[in-house]
């Protein structure tokens, strides 16, 4: 069943890729609402009794490596987001004329078969090749089709992220040099010396001193992935420059690798080394909240304003997973699903502004509430998603996560708070800008809304609500599955 | 029958949902009657749910759980106790006038749909924060009256600073709002739940620091701060004028700006527990009841003069908490919800007639052309400053008494003086805008009318309910009948707090106050009569005027202090840290790694030679580290 989501997109992929197809993007929508439909079955599963669907063969059996796969309330919540939100990127980009269109989804397929992959993996290797697989779409996603400057900027975002990632298979490879060898099935009727699987990784102890370097190599990759504040600068760039849907699958679903590693795979396997460590990225992830939500006030490029935001956001996420508490992390969970459905809605705003008006210049908008009312209503449901106004999507995420922090430490909670004041601040600027004033000769003429646009933005404002009045839908799933995570850390 | 109190939310939500959607297909009375017509059953209900809870005790009523994360569960809940369907009446009752009003108001409008499907959503919201059972609850109904308010004051949103107070009033109150929500986090760390009656109930078996009581109150007291406009987040309100009148007089006056109240009276078993809160939150209601009504004095704008005064008078309420007379300051929430919003409806009669003019100045003698609205205004405006026998004579003479009794005759001089000055600008605001002679243009005089019955019936309700309203809770030394019933009503949740006085102290105190209230009313009335102690025009207003005028240039302090050093801030963090400092260090890590590949490149030149004396020193370094380790 596990294979399913890996396999879909894949196949499909290849076709799309090594076939000019002409009918691409409809080939593309039909294989991504293929892998909703199994996600949306696996929602009814029993999540309380650890992995289901597991599917799990030898691979180089010789090694201790296996094609090892499952699915928790976790994984589910994730696979969740990316097949919801997969369909209305590729329905976003549906109007835009790409150069070689069957390549452009052919990658966006391989894309999201790597990132089931990544939340699927059980076997630590197998984790790292499809995060590393991740990458390779997304790369040339957004050096073929970006905007200006596109080849420096992905060069960069390329090289840092890859950077990061060789720090975690080096940790990955020292707990793997200090697995025991398994003692029953495949792997050991071949021989292996050691095993990659979570369960064997888990198994190992470590002192505290190489836990903490053992750590920090996890840490580098994720905190450079979701990016937190330092490690950020990649980010406005590269989703200034990337096209509308590499934007989204960056913001939406690819950054969430990185928390969702950080909660699957940093902190079971590496728990002795947080008392040093956690400290230091916890007022890293706090100042980089308000960092960037100061950074995003005075934004005049939409774009670039929303990708500050989501540092911000994503800042918060950060500080929820490091407090390893339930609150914190169920509270990391939703949001992962919330703002990934958030901020492609806030990207695909942009996206219809800028096809309309050719700029994303705040200071070239105003009015459009006037010549576009439907559109002016979504957006600002979208936005008060983002805002975290309760009764939205945004809000049970926030409210958990600033109470874990805040049970983390008090301070550093209330410090975090600042990010309701801010978040406010900037995302009411923002849209005062764009949707209220008196219009201008180009905003007069702003089209409202039509079928395909209405759908995306309808859906995900519907989403907004629903989720942001039944939170328990999607708590539910994690629930049991967070139990299970933070009983295998000894705390 | 418990079911039904879930139906008194969500029908205005109901209402909302229609209007919203399909508003702009529908006629213009089929809007208005589902806006105002949804309000009215939920009045019912809560009138229904008034009698059980008379006959029967509080109903609690749990829709479904929100979510549970551990012990951190939260029910969509209703608790519709003695204080909750009280506040209920007050937001279903003066909500369906304001409703009915607005259609006569709104008319001509063309986001005449718009603006009632967010009246309802507040009255939605504004439930939630009444009705819920537990903190949570109150926080959304507190974050969406604030969503609300920011729809409706930016509800003309062509007018780029109308969109600015709508900001303002925003994020004012979200600056609250983390303080509650601190308040929230600490209150269910320590007690385990956010359900009232398990938290309440909890006060006597768990042992809490004092400290700790202190800090939830206070952190509490700041969300208060921000929804009630106290002393310092007070400065949104009165921006929040820039809204359409009727909500100024729903939200910004009878119902939202009194949530803060309602919080301190709910949370009184915690709050009691604190001296040292109480103190603070009536000195913050003091001191603000004493500076927005000096403020009062001196504006000129219809809608201002108002708002000023609702600072004030919310000031006064906060006084009353911080006494310790919580049924008191529900009170005054009451008869103020009555005559707070007569005023401002009929404030906005007199701007519908002036035809959108707002200025006191440019009108003057409005009480030929406008009968009733003048005699509804003269009517709110005796009520609010302490006329013998109307409504907020009873409810402020109570705070006082109180006031006395708890803490002297320093305490109780100083909210004198803040009720006095009431009496000075209200009158004032009567006596220039409906007496005198006509000041406007001629093209003003002649559109003046007396607006149409749909505006003027609620008008009239609401003068009633400002006159007898104080009956409801009168003093037991008048002996006029119906002695502190409202306080026997509230007796279940907020214990009866007698006023320590004797009749002879209470009669003086009565007798200083109303005969100082009646002299400033007569003195007011010969002052404006002279057409030059009418206001100045902007210019030429000097000294301590002008530093009143300019409302003691708070605004400007705060821009000075916050607004302009975090946009300040915004660009140094963007231009210099981020883009110079921490990218330029990543791209200069980055060119530096290149040139070092740069540099290994020319090491491979074709040279064996150079090849061969690499490798020797390589073994050489192997050699030596081995030998030495």
């Amino acid at each position: 069943m596990s294979l399913i989501f890996i396999l879909i997109p894949l196949v499909v992929s290849v076709l799309l890729l090594f076939s000019k197809a002409t009918a691409s993007r409809q080939i593309a929508l039909v294989a991504a609402i293929a892998n909703l439909i199994p996600t949306i079955y696996c929602l009814g599963c029993d999540y309380s009794r650890g992995m289901n669907c597991t599917f799990d063969v030898p691979w180089v059996d010789s090694a201790g490596i296996s094609f090892s796969l499952g699915m928790d309330g976790i994984t589910m919540v994730m696979l969740l987001l990316t097949n919801l939100v997969a369909p209305l990127i590729i329905l976003s980009s549906w109007s835009r004329k790409f150069e070689n269109e069957s390549r452009y989804y052919g990658l966006v397929l391989l894309m999201l078969s790597a990132l089931n992959g990544v939340f699927l993996a059980q076997d630590g290797l197998l984790f790292y090749v499809f995060y590393e697989m991740a990458l390779i779409p997304i790369y040339f996603i957004c050096a073929i089709w970006g905007g200006q400057d596109r080849i420096r900027v992905t060069l960069k975002f390329f090289v840092y992220t890859f950077i990061g990632s060789l720090f975690m298979l080096l940790s990955l490879l020292y707990l793997y040099l200090n697995t025991q060898a398994p003692v029953a099935g495949a792997l050991a009727e071949a021989g292996a010396q050691h095993s990659f699987a979570w369960a064997d990784l888990l198994k190992v102890q470590l002192s505290p001193e190489v836990a903490t370097w053992v750590m920090l190599g996890f840490m580098l990759a994720f905190v450079v992935k979701m990016p937190v504040f330092p490690f950020h600068t990649w980010q406005p760039d590269t989703y200034v420059v990337a096209p509308t849907g590499g934007t989204m699958l960056l913001s939406g679903i690819m950054l969430k690798m990185g928390t969702y590693g950080a909660i699957r795979w940093m902190m079971p396997l590496a728990p002795e080394g947080a008392h040093t460590l956690i400290p230091v990225f916890m007022v890293l992830a706090i100042i980089g909240i308000v960092y960037a939500s100061i950074i995003a006030v005075k934004q005049s490029d939409l774009k670039r304003l929303i990708a500050y935001s989501s540092i911000a956001h994503v800042g918060l996420i950060a500080a929820g997973i490091f407090a390893w508490n339930k609150t914190g992390l169920q509270g990391s969970i939703i949001q992962m699903l919330n703002h990934g459905i958030n901020v492609v809605g806030l990207f695909f705003i942009v996206d219809i502004i800028e096809s309309r008006m050719e700029t994303r210049s705040l200071s070239e908008l105003g009015g459009i509430a006037k010549s576009a009312p439907k559109f002016a209503t979504l957006f600002m449901v979208i936005m008060l998603g983002s805002v975290a106004v309760p009764l939205t999507n945004g809000f049970p995420g926030e409210f958990l996560l600033l109470n874990g922090v805040w049970n983390y430490n008090y301070w550093m909670g209330a410090i975090a708070g600042l990010t309701i004041i801010f978040g406010a601040v900037y995302m009411l600027r923002a849209y005062g800008l764009v949707a209220f004033g008196e219009t201008n000769e180009q905003t007069a003429q702003f089209k409202d809304v039509d079928t395909r646009e209405m759908l995306i933005l309808g859906t995900i404002a519907i989403l907004v609500l629903v989720l942001g009045f039944f939170p328990g839908l999607i708590l539910n799933i994690s629930d049991a599955s967070v139990n299970q995570i933070m009983s295998s850390v000894p705390w | 029958m418990n079911s039904i109190v879930a139906y008194i939310p969500f029908l205005p939500l109901i209402g909302f949902v229609i209007n919203g959607l399909f508003g702009k297909q529908m006629s213009k009375s089929m809007v208005g009657i589902i806006g105002s017509g949804t309000l009215l059953v939920s009045f019912i209900l809560s009138v229904l749910c008034f009698n059980q809870v008379a006959a029967s005790g509080p109903i609690e009523y749990t829709l479904y759980n929100f979510f549970s994360v551990d012990t951190l569960s939260i029910d969509f809940g209703f608790l519709v106790d003695q204080l909750s369907v009280w506040m209920m009446l007050i937001v279903t009752g003066v909500g369906f006038l304001i409703h009915v009003y607005s259609i006569g108001y709104m008319h001509d409008d063309e986001g005449f749909y718009k603006f009632f499907a967010y009246l309802n959503l507040f009255i939605f919201s504004m439930l939630l924060l009444v009705m819920g059972n537990n903190f949570l609850m109150l926080f959304f109904g507190w974050e969406g009256v604030g969503l609300c308010s920011y729809l409706l004051i930016g509800f003309w949103y062509s007018n780029r600073e109308f969109g600015k107070a709508a900001r303002k009033a925003f994020i004012m109150n979200r600056v609250g709002d983390l303080g509650l929500l601190l308040g929230i986090f600490l209150i269910f760390k320590i007690f385990g739940s956010l359900n009232y009656t398990a938290v309440f109930g909890a006060l006597s078996t768990v042992r809490v620091e004092p400290a700790v009581i202190t800090t939830i109150c206070i952190l509490l007291f700041i969300g208060a701060m921000g929804k009630s406009a106290q002393i310092p987040l007070y400065t949104w309100l009165p921006d929040a004028m820039a809204g359409p009148t009727p909500v100024s007089a729903l939200i910004h006056a009878a119902t939202m700006v009194t949530a803060g109240v309602y919080l301190i009276a709910r949370c009184n078993p915690v709050y009691s527990l604190s001296p040292d809160a109480m103190e603070f939150v009536a000195l913050i209601g003091l001191v603000t009841s004493i500076f927005a009504a000096i403020i009062g004095l001196r504006q000129n704008d219809i809608k201002k003069v108002l708002a000023y005064s609702t600072v004030s008078q919310l000031g006064l309420m906060f006084l009353a908490l911080g006494m310790g007379a919580y049924a008191t300051a529900i009170f005054h929430v009451t008869t103020h919800a009555f005559f707070k919003a007569l005023l401002f409806l009929a404030a906005g009669s007199v701007i519908h007639g002036m035809g959108g003019e707002q200025d006191i100045r440019k009108m003057g003698g409005l009480r030929k052309a406008m009968p009733v609205t003048f005699w509804v205004f003269l009517i709110g405006t005796f009520a609010i400053s302490g006329f013998p026998f109307l409504s907020g004579f009873f409810s402020k003479d109570e705070i006082f008494a109180f006031t006395y009794a708890h803490a002297g005759w320093l305490w109780w001089g100083l909210g004198v003086i803040g009720g006095l000055l009431t009496a000075i600008y209200m009158s004032r605001l009567l006596f220039v805008t409906f007496f005198g002679s006509f000041r406007g243009t001629t093209e003003q005089e002649h559109h003046l009318h007396e607006s149409p019955a749909v505006m003027t019936v609620p008008l009239i309700i609401l003068a009633v309910l400002s006159v007898v309203g104080g009956l409801l809770n009168t003093p037991h030394f008048l002996h006029l009948g119906n002695e502190q019933w409202l306080a026997n009503w509230f007796s279940q949740i907020i214990p009866i707090s007698e006023i320590h006085l004797d009749a002879a102290t209470e009669w003086q105190l009565m007798s200083i106050t109303t005969l100082l209230a009646l002299a400033i009313i007569i003195g007011a009335y010969f002052i404006y009569q002279k057409k030059s102690n009418l206001p100045l025009a902007d210019e030429s207003v000097k000294g301590i005027t002008k530093l009143i005028a300019n409302k003691f240039y708070v605004d400007e302090l705060y821009d000075w202090l916050f607004v302009k050093p975090l946009a300040w801030l915004s660009k140094i963090f963007y231009y210099f840290v981020d883009i110079q400092g921490i990218d330029g260090i990543v791209n200069a890590i980055g060119s530096g790694i290149r040139r070092l590949g740069a540099g290994f490149r020319k090491w491979q030149n074709g040279n064996v030679e150079y090849y061969l004396l690499s490798m020797v020193a390589g073994i050489v370094i192997v050699l030596l580290t081995i030998i030495f380790r």
